[in-house]
């Protein structure tokens, strides 16, 4: 069933469109990410317009997210006071974010930006990732190593110390806030939610445990994401209500299918499956940019008009 | 005195043609609804004419649909620090977001190369580009990539032969629009020509807009976009917060 998309001005497969939604949504309830990273170049290979891509995603994360952290506020593991400083920072980076994406996209450099923050995030996250579940593994076949201890020297030295109670947590409230700057800025210019930055920026840079890190990353992606939409829907106007519905029902499925997969296999597995995902998205966009294009021109419309 | 009056007449419709086209369209309205999956319009019309069929050369018949135009950036890319960027850029004018010409005969028989350019009818005609930076030497592949671009995408169609025409007086044809047209008036030409000239010119408009849904959220994302965002967000909560609260009813029962 076709249905026309009235903002992006195509015309696409309905049950197209639930099938991603519901495949994204699968892998994101097995691993715990929002998806973001993975839906939006599938949003390109099917012909949605970037701009339009970036924007309605932002919107599906939040549907999404929403669903995820009520089951994480039920379990107590959400750190409400660090999700707040996290949020300050991003509301302040989706803001710079939005700017430099319409900066770029006046210069027509905007498809470039957001694929080489695609390689660069994915290929530097997947590759750490990757090394780290196999040393997991490695540990976990020779009993008797015990698991190093992590050094945050600096991190202490830093003023404007603060206490985060469910975290049980007291550090200054700059490296939170620039965590959070950094992930609202991709957040705009990636139509990401960032969920695969923050989890790794809490666990190793932040020190914060592991159980509170991802209700309280989808706490804060919410409010990001919420923010970027509408920054996106008032500034571009690329917000397509239509292709956020169809993604959403079926990514709202397929993260509760998803979810039930993800138990019945091993953490150090999922997370090379992980790694193994994002290294080869990661390569295919590489690709792209390195290989000769087939077509070397391409259409844009004439800013201010 | 009549014979001045004859000649005034004459000297007052210097372009009354000899034939003449009577049109008819299978709609005048393009709709676009949620499922709209591109639309085949059906051009049909006869010749009328007082006198009998010249013999001299043969009739062409060209029928030309053209959407709004707008100015586009062409951008091209090129190889900088070993990946494929966009570097130059030129601004078209103005160009067609649809045009399709379809003919009797191939375009170059029926309709000389002054014609064309009067009466800007083959696809280059239609794409206006007067200004490109200094820093491009060749603007004119920026506007064959328009024509090549659009050409892939069925939005620029050249349809040589496709109009059907019998005994020099019915013609017919159906022009295919794609699922991702531009809103606005299409202007809708036809032209009857004979030994490369354009004897006789016809014009109306087909009307393509969005309706129902689709045109309530085109119209509210334009004009209302903090309204249009707030609702997308409200959905976004419902759906999510719904999703969460089904699968936790099925979970205890």
């Amino acid at each position: 069933m076709q249905i026309y998309l009235p903002i992006a001005e195509v015309s696409v497969n309905a049950f197209l469109l639930l099938g991603l939604g519901g495949l994204v949504g699968i892998l994101s309830g097995m691993f715990g990410v929002g998806g973001g990273f993975l839906m939006t170049p599938l949003l390109f290979f099917i012909g949605i317009p970037p701009a339009v891509a970036v924007a309605t995603e932002a919107n599906q994360i939040v549907a999404s997210s929403f669903s995820g952290v009520l089951a994480h506020v039920k379990r107590r593991s959400v750190d409400f006071r660090m999700g707040t400083v996290l949020l300050i920072g991003g509301l302040a980076g989706a803001a710079l974010g939005v700017l430099v994406f319409n900066y770029l996209r006046s210069l027509g450099q905007v498809d470039l930006l957001v694929k080489l923050c695609y390689v660069l995030f994915l290929g530097i996250i997947g590759a750490l990732m990757f090394v780290e579940s196999l040393n997991a593994i490695r540990r976990s076949k020779k009993p008797g190593a015990v698991p190093k201890r992590k050094q945050r020297g600096w991190i202490h030295a830093l003023p404007f110390k603060m206490r985060f109670r469910t975290s049980g947590l007291y550090i200054s409230v700059i490296p939170p806030l620039m965590v959070g700057l950094a992930v609202g800025i991709l957040a705009a210019i990636m139509g990401v939610g960032g969920g695969f930055i923050m989890v790794p920026a809490m666990i190793y840079l932040l020190g914060m445990p592991t159980k509170v890190v991802v209700g309280t990353s989808l706490f804060q992606i919410i409010f990001v994401t919420a923010f970027t939409t509408l920054l996106h829907a008032t500034t571009n106007f690329t917000v397509d209500m239509v292709l956020a519905v169809l993604l959403l029902v079926g990514g709202v499925f397929g993260a509760q299918i998803g979810t039930r997969i993800g138990t019945r296999l091993k953490a150090e597995q999922l997370r090379i499956l992980l790694a193994v995902m994002v290294l080869a998205v990661c390569g295919k966009l590489a690709f792209d940019l390195l290989l000769m294009p087939t077509e070397l021109y391409s259409l844009g419309a004439t800013e201010g008009h | 005195m009549l014979r001045y009056l004859l000649l005034l007449v004459t000297l007052a419709l210097p372009v009354q043609a000899d034939e003449q086209v009577v049109l008819g369209l299978s709609h005048d309205k393009v709709s676009i609804t949620a499922n709209f999956d591109g639309s085949e319009i059906l051009i049909f019309g006869a010749v009328k004419r007082e006198t009998a069929i010249p013999k001299d050369s043969p009739l062409g018949v060209i029928v030309a649909i053209q959407g709004p135009s707008e100015p586009i950036t062409v951008r091209r890319k090129e190889k900088r620090f070993g990946i494929w960027i966009n570097t130059d850029a030129v601004e078209v004018d103005a160009a067609p977001s649809f045009y399709a010409v379809a003919t009797s005969a191939p375009l170059d028989e029926i309709l000389s190369a002054t014609e064309d350019l009067r009466y800007k009818i083959s696809i280059p005609q239609a794409i206006r580009s007067v200004g490109a930076p200094m820093t491009v030497s060749d603007p004119q592949n920026f506007t064959e990539a328009v024509i090549r671009i659009r050409k892939s995408n069925d939005l620029y169609q050249h349809l040589d032969g496709a109009v059907e025409l019998s005994e020099e007086t019915l013609f017919r044809t159906s022009i295919a629009m794609p699922a991702n047209l531009t809103v606005g008036d299409y202007r809708t030409r036809i032209y009857l020509t004979r030994a490369g000239s354009v004897l006789s010119e016809y014009e109306t408009v087909i009307d393509v807009r969005k309706v129902g849904l689709e045109r309530w959220l085109f119209n509210l994302s334009r004009h209302q976009p903090l309204l249009y965002g707030l609702l997308s967000l409200a959905i976004a909560i419902i759906a999510g917060w719904g999703a969460s609260a089904i699968f936790s009813r099925l979970r205890t029962n």
